[in-house]
């Protein structure tokens, strides 16, 4: 059976509503939530400030440190606290996806810290952090050379489409395949790319074409929002 | 030998080979290294191997056991793969807990076998809900030539495709370690993880560790035997644009071809 219509009745290259809001954490220097669809982030940012211990501090650049973790609310059954390997991964995928577009050789000896908190998961949850995290770098004042926008494409039963939800990440009737992509518009750059599923060629391609496509969308949202907030 | 003090001049070298279309062992940029497989390892384990890729080195073990399924789960059985990189491995690595690159190394090897869904994890299961095998796949890496992934992906589906489960007393519910051990882990597909890195301009297939060291792109392509991709993870500092991903996915399934050719 091909997947004719998609289970929340969206086209195939609609993404879910996007909801940004600036400066949601007081203490933060930066802060920023986003919503996917059901899928809603908060993230926050501290620094640039002084790297202990100082064995890691780099001299003549900054470095970025980002943690991703899931609220044990966040999810169907009550997820532990302590941070899982996947957390461990995608903090480090996360940091890598968005340490390009930050001006780091400004920052010598520093660190910027980024913390990220999945509030509500519905799938999408690692593109929707490193869209979060940009806004709050953003937020903070942090200079960067372009928006890091991020969403996941993928195929479900045979069709590629855009953004997927938990529904359809579990689609049981054919094979799915997500394809977590950030893209940073001025740099042409893809800084996030991972897949789980079973792709042909074609449809990497062709749902990575999409991805990027996505993204360019996302970036402009990121855009007019932090627009509205320092016009 | 200590990398990090040759390592200042060794992207400087492996940038003007590149330039020549060289690379610092010789290789073109598409060619894997010489791989070899030796199974059967430990004889306590249910499965087993040895893989060298080039100077590359890791152990992979298959250990069987008893488990109950997970609630959101209750027909699938478990299958868990660790990774570790072993202070025998190089001067660099102390014991201690994994690091974030570390961690990752295991998830995309259990990326590109479990959650491709390349073992039926369906017939894992011995009574839903209450029952299941649990397969635990133990990788480590015993000496670090670069492409960790690649080494321990082989080795992983080396060590399944050997293991058998044991004897199950269906009565008194427990493993009979006397019993026959007829039944193979259900395998459907083969992934191989096939890795890039990034030096400079170049992208280099199976990277060797001063590659892996002084890139700033990595990237892993899993490709089953229908030359589909079942998993894709790029790490490092730098961005990949859409043609060198392109270039990327058909190298990967060229390579895998070749790889899967010796894997008995």
């Amino acid at each position: 059976m091909a997947y004719k219509k998609r289970l929340d009745g969206r086209k195939f290259d609609q993404m879910r509503d996007i909801d940004i809001k600036l400066g949601v954490v007081a203490n933060a220097d930066g802060s920023a939530q986003f919503s996917m669809g059901r899928t809603k982030i908060i993230a926050a940012v501290y620094g640039p400030k002084t790297l202990h211990p100082q064995r890691l501090r780099e001299a003549d650049k900054g470095i970025i440190r980002a943690y991703y973790r899931m609220l044990p609310f966040s999810v169907s059954e009550r997820k532990t606290p302590r941070p899982g390997r996947r957390e461990i991964e995608l903090s480090m995928v996360i940091k890598e996806a968005l340490e390009e577009s930050v001006f780091l050789e400004e920052f010598g000896q520093a660190v910027i810290d980024v913390h990220i908190y999945v509030v509500q998961a519905d799938a999408g949850s690692r593109c929707a952090s490193i869209c979060a995290a940009t806004l709050a770098l953003a937020d903070a004042g942090i200079p960067m050379k372009d928006f890091v926008a991020s969403v996941s494409a993928g195929v479900v039963d045979g069709e590629v489409v855009l953004d997927l939800n938990y529904q359809e990440e579990a689609y049981e009737d054919g094979d799915v395949v997500d394809m977590p992509i950030a893209y940073v518009e001025n740099l042409n750059k893809v800084t996030l790319l991972q897949l789980d599923g079973k792709a042909t060629e074609k449809q990497a391609i062709d749902a990575l074409k999409l991805g990027i496509e996505g993204c360019k969308i996302i970036k402009g949202k990121m855009q007019n929002a932090l627009k509205q907030k320092f016009a | 030998m200590n990398m990090t003090r040759i390592t200042k001049g060794a992207k400087q070298l492996i940038s003007h080979l590149a330039e020549e279309k060289k690379r610092i062992d010789n290789r073109g940029f598409d060619d894997m290294r010489k791989l070899e497989i030796e199974y059967d390892i430990s004889d306590q384990a249910e499965g087993s191997a040895r893989v060298k890729l080039g100077e590359t080195e890791v152990y992979v073990g298959v250990k069987v056991g008893l488990g109950t399924p997970y609630p959101d789960t209750p027909n699938k059985g478990n299958l868990i793969v660790n990774a570790e990189v072993t202070p025998l491995a190089d001067e660099e690595y102390e014991p201690g807990p994994p690091r974030d690159w570390e961690v990752a190394i295991a998830r995309v090897i259990d990326r590109g076998i479990r959650e491709s869904g390349s073992i039926d994890v369906k017939k894992l299961c011995i009574k839903e809900g209450e029952r299941t095998w649990e397969v635990f796949v133990d990788v480590y890496v015993i000496n670090d030539d670069g492409n960790l992934v690649g080494a321990g992906g082989i080795g992983a589906l080396a060590a399944l495709k050997h293991a058998k489960l044991p004897a199950y007393n269906k009565k008194e519910d427990k493993i009979d370690k006397e019993g026959k051990r007829t039944k193979a882990i259900p395998i459907t597909a083969e992934p191989i993880p096939i890795s890039f890195a990034k030096v400079g301009s170049h992208l280099f297939v199976d990277p060797k560790k001063e590659e892996v060291q002084n890139a700033t792109a990595h990237l892993v392509v899993t490709v089953d035997e229908k030359d589909r991709i079942v998993s894709l993870q790029r790490q490092g500092s730098e961005g990949l644009t859409f043609e060198e991903i392109e270039k990327c996915l058909k190298t990967a399934i060229k390579q895998s071809k070749i790889i899967r050719k010796q894997l008995a």
